[in-house]
């Protein structure tokens, strides 16, 4: 399953959520605030560098762009545009939107 | 309601295919109107003969605490409707327990019964949807 | 491959229609269909014909006709959800219909990959 999250971890427990519920096989996207997550520093650094041994996370790059965030990546999460968005979606039988 | 009749007529085109829907309820009621229109979702679908089940985690289940009274706000107490879905054979409602015991509520506040899952449990139900819609 | 979409949230409060839009084309480009987009919630303001955004902003409902003219996308509104909000066949825009919550269970059913596009 592809999980999507857009909210920042500052706003509301939606990855911390979702986390709780990604099983091995499926893959996560950060897209809108949820990008913030993404990045260096952020309450979120620790769960998504443990998030990383087990499914591959994704941020939507044209998000971090608009946030100024696209250089404060944490290493190993993969910066996507709409079109890897989509195939994200396409390579995964369900999505999910942790809204 | 029109809207279930609109839905059994369009239910004739699509009755073959049996899909598993999972509505997931992860916000509370009254706060923002998700609660409410994501059951008029969920009612709708019950008249196209999906295999239908319902999440309630985190906020969302506040939704289903008893003893609802919104007189006071002037607002549409809908939480009878939840008592409602098993005449739709919507029978299928997930509460996490994870998510009452964090708020301190016991599965004998709930309005209606249902299945206490852990989320592991959860994550696993999830896991077997073919669509899941959020809200 | 087909896709169905849902969006929950208005246009200009929320960024959910601008990224729904742009996976949309995206999906578009790369040959895929986009079989139904249905508004629900808020949503629904994405149809109003009513919009005029300022100049140099994007124009969301016109953006939205135009993929439906230019790809035949079906975009639905929910009935009960736009006459809450005063949504209307009146003013409605171009490549709108105004239809029941039957169309996006059925979006559900048929599409090969259904996505939530909300708060």
């Amino acid at each position: 399953m592809l999980h999507i999250v857009n909210k920042s971890p500052y706003e509301k427990n939606s990855l911390t959520s979702c986390l709780a519920h990604a099983l091995k096989g499926g893959a996560l996207l950060l897209i809108e605030d949820a990008v913030y997550g993404a990045t260096k520093g952020n309450v979120a650094e620790g769960a998504i560098r443990r998030a990383l041994a087990d499914l591959p996370v994704y941020a939507l790059g044209p998000d971090l762009e608009a946030r100024g965030m696209q250089g404060n990546v944490i290493e190993g999460v993969k910066v996507v545009d709409f079109g890897g968005f989509v195939d994200l979606v396409a390579e995964h039988r369900t999505s999910q939107s942790w809204l | 309601m029109a809207q279930v009749a609109e839905a059994l007529e369009q239910e004739q085109d699509a009755q073959s295919v049996v899909k598993k829907f999972m509505f997931v309820n992860r916000k509370a009621p009254y706060g923002t109107i998700y609660a409410l229109e994501g059951l008029e979702v969920v009612l709708i679908s019950a008249a196209f003969d999906q295999d239908v089940s319902l999440a309630f985690l985190d906020d969302g289940v506040y939704q289903l605490v008893k003893g609802q009274q919104t007189k006071g706000l002037e607002v549409k107490n809908f939480s009878p409707t939840y008592r409602a879905l098993e005449g739709y054979d919507v029978e299928k409602l997930y509460v996490e327990g994870e998510s009452l015991e964090a708020r301190g509520l016991r599965e004998d506040q709930l309005l209606v019964p249902v299945q206490v899952v852990s989320a592991q449990e959860m994550a696993q139900l999830m896991e077997q949807q073919d669509v899941i819609i959020g809200f | 491959m087909n896709f169905g979409l849902l969006i929950n949230e208005g246009p200009y409060n929320h960024q959910a229609a601008d990224t729904a839009y742009q996976f949309a084309r995206a999906a578009l480009g790369k040959g895929h269909r986009v079989q139904r987009v249905f508004f629900y919630n808020d949503g629904v303001n994405n149809a109003t014909r009513l919009t005029e955004p300022p100049q140099d902003d994007r124009h969301i409902v016109n953006r939205w006709s135009k993929l439906a003219a230019d790809h035949g996308v079906d975009l639905v509104v929910c009935v009960a959800a736009g006459l809450r909000r005063g949504l209307v066949e009146d003013n409605v825009a171009p490549g709108f219909r105004i239809s029941g919550l039957g169309q996006l269970v059925e979006a559900g059913i048929e599409s090969d990959r259904f996505v939530v596009f909300g708060d």
